[in-house]
């Protein structure tokens, strides 16, 4: 097949089938070089920043909301064309009528649009309030199918964060098929996969997939519409560079506007603008200022999208993040990089447009990229704290080198596979409860098998693990059931027809569990094990307090006697889940990741065998708990590295805070200096890294002046915020984390 | 090789970037004979503090970390003064050059022995601190004489052995041009010689003589500021 906009292309297999990556790899020039060639902002960037700003500033001065459209139902011809500023803007497209003004979406759950119109002082329209009153939404369909266990374990934040009220999200769409293709070309693709069930014996899951296509062809339909109503016709593959970037753009709009999911990520899309970038540069249609300008207006547009939230869940997700996360980089599988000229473009942004939380730029890091590009991202890094790492060498074996990243770690193949999101559970607070014999201390509710309250005046290692491993077991599955309620309720009451639209029909599915506390259980375990743990109880008998007395090995030291136990429960957690069979025969996956919620699950945790007091934070993600490490970074960064990427396919956080003085004396020592550490945690096979170059001062000032600093960006998960967008919890958390510094 | 020596080893930090080139697993050993007024680390003066180690468990260690030395790191023996545990030095050193790894010696150069020199054989480079360029601060300051680490330096020179000058800028007593232009002479006699760094006083360690209940000698002197660490780093390069 031959299209007269894909002249000058090298064809392939990618002209016949929907084949992405094959048109990336017969297409794209690899970068070598440095950043010399990058260009500055232009006026006219400059000019819509300056707008922006003014945009963002009214914002935080709303209390986080500037604006919301109560009238009518969020979806992808709801709203008439917005603009920030019409005559100047490059790529077009808004969520709703005007920048910043979020649509409500009560597609995943009702309940919490109310609750967060009423929050920020909004009524809800009786027209949507209307709409909706006879339509089922996600949220009506779990809870109609939820069992009171399921309820109690939420109830008791024993499971926490479910996706169960909202939509699910972490699903990334190969959005870069309408550019390349065209919305024509596609719904030709899907019309045949339609035809084809044809013959096929009519169960459950064909009919479920004529459905599914049914509704992905007509929300290709509304695509189309949509981009019409800015004045584009996206039937038809795009022609250049800035129709690339607009078709690909008006895909992740249509899914931004369709669907409410906690992260809404982007994919992998800047090496592919590259080949677009590079025929029109060739052709002298473009210069590098005008390339540079055409992606800084992308990712303008991307810094503006927004959903509405309620508090309650900015407490899981502190700093209003979209996780809108673009991989960048990695190696393909022929050895050659994909890191092109358009990878420096986009980290570019965080210099043309400041440096800002998003999009979630995420490095896929291998000891193999060039080494131009890794020391322009340890720049980046420390001069921005906004970027990611995750490795590429681990990846890349198993899904290929066409994946990307969905929300902060989440790796799967973009356009093939899709994720059922599943939060985390509280793997501490579940050492309690077996502790307690099916008991929490926090909540007051019996939950789990039933047994006696361990006694002894010592804890024993051997006993408390037989204990545990009876409420893993409990717990996963259980875990596993909850998961599968809430994934068949979301594909029948509110499923991601534009994502899907934008998957091959047939997709392997991964259903992602997590654990929060792992670092507060591997140190606990350990003092059980090395130290003398002796419990001590309330009135009615129940453990609720420890005295910890001697020396245990904790997490953080680089010591095997702990860090092994805590690779251990990861293994051990993702083996009992695997034996619940999943909806749709979704491959299990596990991360230690827990976005800002470590401070809420610390919250709702009693006081835990390590020493860590009833309701304190938790570490986030896979880190060690602050200040426990003693021998410096690096002995921290290899305890983490101990984890094992085949226990936790869904990814292993880490979060990375030094000072620049410990870094190296000047920022030449400080970039090679920053490489060297990532190209060691990486071949030593870890997983994530975020990275912050910073000094605890400037986060005490800002918690202190915060509208002295309303750009102050920091990592604390697997994406990055505006620190003043926190909570003061989350900012004194934040604040109390390791910064390693000289000595 | 007779019996295994035990280290004292005072702290371990496994990322050093300002005690050598590169990414490097930093060794703090017990131990110091010298009072230096600026002494940050007055925690290391004895001898007998500390834990201790053996040379295959530090190297065991610092193995854990070669991944992320790049090409120019390595580990780095700092004190204290090492070169009063120089048996100890030799056997870690002589362990990391079997497994091909760099190693750096921290030192006042005021420990000049048969064991010190055996030392210097396994050294890839050595941080040499003049604290000052005139004998009687250092009689005064230091509680040495001035020749003990020029002597030390005119044998790293005669061995060829790499060399980073280091002196501490502290106000009123080093902070001057005619100081730093001495140092840079010094520098210039020694052709091993090929870096200085002048590192600004700090007095972050009042807390540890607090807590020893010692008296921190300089506690009344300022820190420099980043002007006068500015200009004198630029009068360095020129």
């Amino acid at each position: 097949m031959e299209h007269k906009n894909w002249n000058g292309f090298i064809g392939g297999d990618w002209q016949n089938e929907i084949n992405v990556r094959d048109f990336i790899q017969k297409n794209y020039s690899p970068y070598t070089g440095d950043d010399s060639f990058l260009a500055a902002a232009t006026v006219r960037t400059r000019g819509i920043m300056d707008k922006v700003q003014a945009l963002f500033k009214l914002e935080r001065q709303r209390g986080g909301v500037y604006d919301v459209d109560t009238e009518r139902a969020s979806s992808l011809t709801s709203y008439a064309p917005g603009y920030i500023d019409k005559d100047n803007e490059i790529i077009v497209g808004m969520q709703t009528d005007a920048p910043l003004k979020r649509g409500v979406n009560p597609f995943g759950g009702m309940r919490m649009v109310q609750q967060a119109c009423d929050a920020y002082g909004y009524t809800l329209s009786e027209k949507v309030r209307e709409e909706f009153r006879y339509r089922t939404t996600h949220n009506d369909g779990v809870f109609r199918a939820y069992t009171d266990e399921m309820r109690l374990a939420r109830r008791c934040h024993v499971i926490t964060g479910l996706p169960d009220a909202y939509g699910r999200g972490r699903i990334i769409g190969d959005y870069r098929r309408v550019a390349l293709y065209g919305v024509d070309r596609l719904l030709e693709e899907k019309k045949k996969d339609k035809a084809a069930l044809q013959g096929q014996t009519f169960d459950a899951d064909t009919i479920r997939c004529a459905e599914e296509l049914y509704q992905q062809i007509s929300f290709l339909g509304y695509m189309k519409e949509m981009a019409a109503m800015y004045g584009f016709d996206i039937s038809e593959p795009a022609k250049d560079a800035r129709e690339a970037i607009q078709w690909t753009y008006f895909a992740y709009l249509a899914a931004i506007k369709e669907q409410n999911g906690a992260a809404m990520s982007l994919g992998r899309v800047s090496t592919f603008f590259d080949i677009y970038i590079e025929r029109d540069l060739a052709a002298g249609v473009l210069t590098e200022e005008t390339a540079q300008e055409l992606i800084d207006d992308f990712v303008i547009k991307l810094r503006i999208a927004r959903h509405l939230r309620t508090p309650e869940y900015n407490e899981l997700f502190g700093g209003d993040p979209m996780w809108i996360t673009e991989a960048v980089g990695g190696m393909g599988e022929d050895g050659r990089t994909l890191v092109t000229k358009s990878s420096f473009r986009v980290l570019n942004t965080l210099y043309t447009l400041s440096s800002a939380p998003e999009p979630n730029l995420t490095i896929l890091w291998s000891t193999a990229l060039p080494t131009n590009f890794k020391r322009f991202c340890a720049k980046v890094s420390a001069d921005t704290d906004s970027i990611q790492y995750e490795n590429d060498d681990v990846m890349r074996p198993i899904y290929g080198d066409d994946y990307a990243i969905a929300c902060c770690v989440s790796a799967m193949k973009v356009g093939k596979q899709m994720q059922f999101f599943g939060a985390r559970c509280n793997l501490a607070k579940l050492l309690l409860i077996a502790i307690n014999g099916g008991y929490d201390t926090t909540s007051g509710i019996h939950i789990g098998p039933q047994m006696p309250v361990l006694e002894g005046d010592k804890l024993d290692y051997d006993t408390v693990m037989e204990r545990y491993d009876i409420y893993i077991e409990w717990l996963s599955r259980l875990y596993v059931n909850t998961m599968n309620v809430i994934h068949y309720m979301h594909d029948k009451y509110a499923y991601e027809k534009t994502q899907m639209a934008l998957h091959d029909t047939s997709v392997e599915r991964l259903m992602a569990f997590g654990i929060a506390g792992l670092s507060v259980v591997a140190d606990s375990l350990s003092a059980i094990k090395y130290a003398s743990v002796l419990p001590i109880k309330d009135e009615n008998g129940f453990i609720t307090d420890f005295d910890t007395i001697g020396e245990f090995p904790k997490y953080g030291n680089d010591d095997d006697r702990v860090d092994l136990i805590a690779n251990e429960m990861t293994h051990k957690v993702i083996t009992e889940l695997r034996k619940t069979p999943t909806y749709r025969n979704a491959v299990h996956t596990l991360s230690v990741l827990t976005i800002t919620s470590n401070v809420m699950y610390g919250k709702n945790t009693g006081a835990t065998p390590d020493g860590r007091e009833a309701a304190a934070p938790f570490a986030p993600g896979a880190n060690p708990m602050h200040n426990r490490e003693e021998n410096g970074a690096l002995a921290s960064l290899n305890s983490v590295a101990k984890i094992s990427y085949d226990n936790c396919r869904d990814g292993v956080s880490n979060t990375f805070s030094i000072t620049p003085e410990a870094l190296g004396r000047t920022s030449e020592e400080r970039i090679d200096n920053l490489v060297s550490i990532l190209d060691g945690y990486f071949a030593k096979k870890a997983h994530h890294i975020n990275v912050n170059v910073m000094n605890r001062e400037t986060l005490l000032k800002a918690y202190e002046n915060p509208e002295d600093y309303p750009n102050l960006t920091i990592r604390v998960s697997g994406y990055a915020v505006h620190f003043n967008k926190l909570s003061r919890e989350q900012q004194r958390e934040v604040i109390s984390r390791t910064f390693h510094e000289a000595m | 090789m007779g019996a295994t020596v035990l280290g004292r080893v005072h702290s371990i930090q496994s990322l050093g970037t300002v005690d050598g080139p590169g990414v490097r697993f930093v060794v703090f050993l017990q131990g110091c004979h010298l009072r230096c007024g600026c002494c940050h680390n007055p925690d290391t003066w004895d001898l007998n503090g500390g834990t201790a180690y053996t040379a295959q468990e530090i190297v065991d260690k610092a193995m854990r970390c070669r991944e992320y030395f790049g090409a120019e790191g390595g580990i780095t023996l700092s004190g204290g003064e090492p070169l009063l545990q120089a048996p100890f030095v030799r056997e870690v050193f002589a362990l990391c050059h079997e497994q091909g790894i760099h190693t750096c010696l921290d030192t006042s150069g005021s420990v000049f022995t048969d064991e010190a020199v055996r030392v210097l054989e396994l050294t890839d480079r050595v941080l040499l601190d003049i604290k000052y360029t005139d004998e009687n601060s250092y009689v005064k300051y230091v509680g040495c004489t001035l020749d003990k680490p020029l002597k030390f330096l005119g044998f790293l020179n005669e061995r060829g052995i790499a060399t980073t000058l280091r002196q501490v800028t502290i106000p009123t007593l080093n902070d001057t041009e005619d100081s730093v232009l001495a140092l840079k002479e010094i520098a210039a006699k020694h052709p091993c010689v090929d870096k200085i760094e002048l590192l600004p006083f700090r007095k972050i360690c009042q807390v540890k003589y607090d807590n020893m209940g010692l008296a921190f000698p300089f506690r009344d002197l300022p820190e420099p500021s980043r002007e006068i660490m500015d200009s004198l780093n630029t009068l360095l390069q020129k």
